[in-house]
């Protein structure tokens, strides 16, 4: 099963504002972007997992003119909390290249 | 292919030489920039992304001297061209502390320069009884994540602001500011403001501004300099400064998903743009042509920023080669917590139980605090930094001194002796100051873009005049 870094040409993190963390996932073409931009692996629950965020706050924008995924999430602590360890976040997207990624029709939990 | 270069009709051209102030502005760029018949310099000083230290404290994250080498660049220039200077959010922050330094700077940089001009300060720091009346009559309003706003939490504030759109900056370049210097204001309205007020189109002057917000960063080459936005009526062009650099669709079009949770629509005060039908070209070698650009006027809203001061940290350091803790760091780490959260717990029973210690492993997994991976090889060197945070910084420096022993010798399984890490600098503990937070994400609904600020002018040539009469 293809990873994230196999599908994307770059995977970056960045804050946006002090409560919020942006994901940009760009995928390596169109068509790759097409046969996994809905994964279920890549949906509200990984970022539960991954970074303690409420997966009902995650918003999520495709971007078919740039074959890329925008994902964000509530930090779970402000930024510049009293445990920060990133405060720009810009690290985040490490954690994300390993995940293993099924193509978007083929299943996975809702 | 050569292309040939179609200038749009009516276009407004803003020179934005650099994406904050103070991170270097050539010369030689600005002059071209004029050369193509620039109405304005515009240039950000601000930002969120560092942190709330410096709006609770109303200091700069850039120092005086390199926000003076670009006053002096851009001031130079624009005043012998006969053009504005716009700054947005002095100071990184936009406090009106922050708006009076930099405009003593400026005043510094004219008498430098033997140049008479006049200088409008906007401010848009908040009054805290203002916001509460404002909050009383429901015209403050909670973005996600956050709830309605209680009066405690504006007067736990230090300072609050209130980012400014355009229109302060159209009326105070109107009245005959030769520079204008802003207190918080969004990055695309003071890059879009002189666009604006010379009849360029809304939505093209929006979407330029936010693709040119960090200077080069939508360019090829993102660190030769910044980039001029030239803006007509139904389309505008980006153009780096360097003649040695780029713009194509793609680096320009990415931009507009920098740092913003949608990349397709801004919301900003006055309105929301909308870019789900724009276009990207290349216009020619170097310039990329923008068209499609929506502006939907909205109520206008500006957004609130607040920070505080909270608790205070002491933190120390050690270097761990020693194969005995390498081969064992998550149990290291785990029993390093427990003695020194005893330790301090049981030191300081009689003063006080709020404390927060914090292990972060480097080398190892001290960047995410994430467990890692079963079967990851042990390291060859880690660095361990150990953060104490109180309510006072005394509490914290008397804390970290008492966890000095066990953080300096802590033995493992396998030590025979004593262990002693490696500390980098003596005294070991080293006092690091306030925990400061950002605690709003609230807009508050005002009649106009110049309800809530208020300008003020420093003009050097009346100010010379006098003195000559005086003299």
């Amino acid at each position: 099963m293809p990873k994230v870094k196999d599908i994307c040409r770059h995977v970056r993190t960045k804050n946006a504002g002090p409560f919020w963390v942006t994901v940009d996932f760009f995928y390596k073409d169109f068509d790759t972007y097409k046969e996994y931009k809905d994964s279920e692996d890549l949906g509200p629950d990984l970022f539960a997992r991954l970074f303690g965020t409420d997966p009902t706050s995650i918003k999520r924008i495709p971007v078919d003119s740039l074959h890329m995924v925008k994902v964000s999430y509530v930090r779970p602590n402000a930024q510049a909390w009293k445990g920060e360890r990133d405060m720009h976040s810009g690290q985040s997207f490490a954690r994300l290249l390993d995940i293993d990624v099924r193509p978007s029709t083929s299943g996975g939990a809702v | 292919m050569e292309m040939t270069y179609q200038r749009l009709d009516d276009e407004v051209v803003i020179i934005v030489p650099t994406g904050m102030l103070g991170a270097g502005i050539s010369p030689e760029h600005v002059r071209r920039g004029i050369e193509q018949g620039a109405a304005a310099i515009a240039v950000d000083s601000g930002s969120t992304d560092s942190g709330p230290s410096y709006l609770a404290r109303g200091v700069s994250k850039m120092n005086r001297e390199a926000v003076k080498s670009d006053l002096l660049v851009i001031m130079a220039e624009a005043y012998s061209a006969g053009i504005p200077v716009l700054v947005g959010t002095c100071a990184t922050s936009g406090t009106d502390q922050g708006v009076n330094w930099t405009r003593d700077i400026a005043v510094e940089v004219a008498k430098d320069l033997n140049i008479q001009p006049k200088i409008a300060c906007l401010y848009s720091e908040q009054d805290k009884e203002t916001l509460k009346q404002k909050n009383k009559d429901g015209k403050i309003t909670p973005l996600a994540p956050k709830g309605e706003l209680a009066d405690d939490v504006i007067d736990s504030c230090d300072h609050i602001v209130a980012l400014m759109g355009p229109e302060p900056y159209i009326e105070a370049v109107k009245a005959g500011a030769d520079v204008v210097l802003g207190g918080r204001t969004t990055d695309t309205a003071v890059l879009s403001a002189v666009a604006l007020m010379n009849g360029a189109g809304s939505g093209p002057s929006w979407h330029a501004a936010k693709i040119a917000e960090c200077g080069g960063q939508c360019t090829v080459h993102i660190r030769k300099g910044g980039v001029l936005m030239r803006v007509g009526k139904e389309a505008f062009d980006i153009e780096p400064l360097d003649l040695g650099n780029q713009t194509s669709p793609e680096t320009v079009s990415a931009h507009m998903l920098y740092e913003s949770t949608d990349p397709l629509r801004l919301t900003e005060p006055g309105g929301i743009l909308d870019v789900t039908d724009a276009i990207y070209v290349q216009a020619d070698d170097r310039i990329t042509r923008v068209t499609g650009s929506v502006w939907n006027p909205q109520p206008y809203t500006m957004k609130l920023e607040g920070a505080r001061s909270g608790s205070y940290q002491t933190i120390m350091i050690v270097g761990i080669e020693d194969p005995h803790v390498l081969a064992n760091l998550d149990a290291f780490h785990d029993q390093m917590q427990d003695l020194l959260t005893q330790r301090i717990a049981s030191v300081f029973a009689e003063e006080t139980s709020d404390f927060d210690v914090s292990l972060r492993i480097y080398g190892w997994n001290g960047t995410s605090g994430q467990p890692v991976p079963a079967g990851t090889p042990p390291p060859r060197d880690v660095g361990v930094m150990f953060v104490v945070t109180a309510p006072t910084q005394d509490l914290a420096n008397r804390m970290a001194k008492s966890c000095n022993p066990l953080f300096f010798h802590m033995p493992m399984p396998g030590h025979i002796e004593l262990p002693s890490y490696a500390f980098p600098f003596t005294p070991a503990d080293i006092p690091r100051g306030q925990v400061y937070e950002f605690v709003l994400n609230h807009v508050v609904h005002v009649q106009d873009g110049l309800e809530l600020v208020r300008t003020g002018w420093v003009d050097l040539k009346k100010a010379d005049d006098m003195e000559r009469t005086h003299a």
